[in-house]
């Protein structure tokens, strides 16, 4: 007597396969959270939630009075972001062309370096590059400004590089027939082509600034995370959630400019 | 005849990208010169410090280039191990939470109610940056990588499901409809016709997330939550610019490997 097949999603050895991918992950999961969580002090976990309730207690209600304080604070804020993302994408443009593969001099001794420029940009945050900065020259809104320029850099390239080679042939085949010289088929061939991303690029760059410049202070690199630094370390708690208050809206205001924009351009 | 061919234009320029008109194009041209001028004025350098640092930036680039892994290799281990397992670990656990709140924002498939709830859970969890957030967990949890992983996975969770959601709505109508029509349950719809549209994007996501992760394990180090950034913190703290250069490599290294790979398992994936 036969069986009638019943139809099923995989193969038996689909499914083995699997099963063995997910075991191997959950294995490795536990490991990992075993060795994570070696030194863990469990009774401070386990009375989270009576420091949450501390916490919570402490931060309410925000002392608004202090609000006054925190307008120079952001609005210095702003600047590092703005001048940041400038400084990033006056820096990251001629890298964006030297990185891509139809525009750059070299493939072989160019291209790697400007790649490579790129990925050790975009590896390190900014608030580690405000840290060395810092450390390097002193303590103000300068160092936070060349953090948050020197991680834009990475990213403007990397999204301007990978426009530039999704360029159409035609129309730089186009300008070249007409006896353009090099960088009149840059300007007339391939910047209109790209000309869209990169402002897109840009005011998304400058929105994600505006979010790590306000906490960059707290390393020392200016801006409204001094405040919050000062606070934090004074354990004046409302002066904290006011502070949070004000990065939030900030981060709210800047997220719906930069969606308005880039709906206007794209 | 020849009048006529002369008064066409013999030059052309290219129209403005923005603001056809010009009175509005200058003025606002002008009102971001003041700004700039303004903000310019705003930074506060002290000259004298930058020259002094001089010194300490040529330092920093020749401990980059001859960097010491060896003297301190013990911190630098440690910390990048808890790196790396706070890094598998959240990005597991925010991604196991993360996909039925994703399902749950997605407009098509979730009731309204659950999708209101579900948005502004990811809604919460975009808005505070992961800093914000260690700093909280760090005062209710204590120091250490367990705030490090809470942190990461929370933050994890508003990613993935918002990406994830926003895939869901994206999806061919036709394949949910065909299964439906065959009287499926709620969950033999999620399984046989969503999943199949989704998993590729869902694993591509993932091992971003894994990524991003790994990266921001290297910055809340910085207020507590351990990893390999509270390590980066006292190297540079102490001016010992060649273990700084040697992690910074490390983080470097690592963040390239995983994105090489990532890019191969999304291709064999897709």
């Amino acid at each position: 007597m036969m069986t009638t097949p019943v139809w099923q999603h995989r193969t038996s050895r689909a499914n083995i396969v699997l099963w063995v991918g997910w075991l191997f992950l959950v294995a490795l999961f536990v490991f990992c959270w075993q060795v994570m969580t070696k030194d863990t002090i469990w009774a401070f976990v386990a009375d989270a939630p009576e420091q949450a309730a501390d916490l919570g207690s402490r931060m309410f209600p925000p002392r608004w009075s202090y609000l006054d304080k925190l307008w120079v604070p952001l609005w210095d804020t702003m600047n590092i972001a703005t001048l940041g993302t400038l400084l990033g994408v006056i820096i990251a443009v001629p890298i964006a062309f030297l990185a891509a593969s139809n525009t750059t001099p070299s493939t072989l001794f160019v291209r790697p370096v400007a790649l490579f420029i790129i990925v050790a940009s975009r590896s390190i945050n900014s608030l580690i590059w405000a840290l060395l900065l810092v450390s390097i020259i002193g303590p103000g809104l300068l160092a936070g400004i060349v953090a948050i320029g020197l991680r834009s850099i990475g990213f403007v390239a990397k999204l301007l590089y990978e426009a530039i080679e999704e360029t159409e042939k035609i129309q730089i085949e186009a300008v070249t027939a007409t006896g353009a010289s090099g960088a009149q088929i840059l300007n007339y061939g391939i910047v209109p082509q790209i000309l869209p991303a990169f402002y897109g690029i840009s005011v998304f760059r400058w929105d994600i600034n505006i979010r790590e410049s306000t906490i960059l202070g707290l390393v020392g690199a200016g801006g409204i995370g001094v405040q919050l630094q000062a606070s934090l370390n004074t354990l004046a708690w409302p002066q904290v959630t006011m502070i949070f208050v004000v990065i939030l809206g900030t981060v709210v205001i800047s997220e719906w400019v930069s969606a308005k924009v880039r709906h206007a351009i794209i | 005849m020849v009048d006529k061919i002369s008064s066409f234009p013999k030059t052309w320029k290219r129209p403005p990208v923005f603001f056809e008109s010009a009175p509005l194009r200058y003025s606002l041209y002008a009102l971001a010169l003041l700004w700039f001028v303004l903000a310019i004025g705003t930074v506060d350098v002290n000259w004298s410090r930058v020259a002094e640092g001089m010194d300490r930036g040529w330092r920093f680039v020749k401990g980059f280039l001859t960097p010491d892994f060896t003297s301190r290799w013990k911190d630098i281990s440690a910390g990048l191990i808890e790196s790396l397992t706070m890094t598998l670990t959240s990005t597991v656990v925010g991604i196991v939470l993360a996909v039925p709140i994703g399902i749950g924002a997605a407009r098509n498939i979730a009731p309204k109610a659950v999708y209101y709830v579900c948005r502004s859970i990811i809604a919460l969890s975009r808005s505070l940056q992961e800093i914000i957030i260690a700093i909280l967990f760090v005062a209710m949890f204590g120091f250490g990588p367990f705030a490090g992983f809470l942190t990461l996975s929370f933050a994890t969770i508003g990613f993935m499901s918002k990406l994830l959601a926003e895939d869901i709505e994206d999806i061919d109508e036709s394949q949910t409809e065909a299964i439906r029509a065959t009287g499926s349950s709620w969950l033999q719809l999620i399984n046989y016709a969503v999943q199949p549209q989704v998993m590729p994007r869902l694993i591509g996501l993932s091992l971003y997330r894994l990524d991003i992760n790994f990266r921001e394990s290297a910055v809340i180090g910085i207020v507590g939550a351990g990893g390999i950034g509270a390590t980066l913190n006292t190297a540079i703290d102490r001016y010992e610019f060649d273990s700084a250069g040697a992690i910074l490599l490390i983080i470097i290294f690592i963040v390239m490997i995983t994105e090489y790979s990532s890019g191969y398992v999304r291709r064999w994936v897709q």
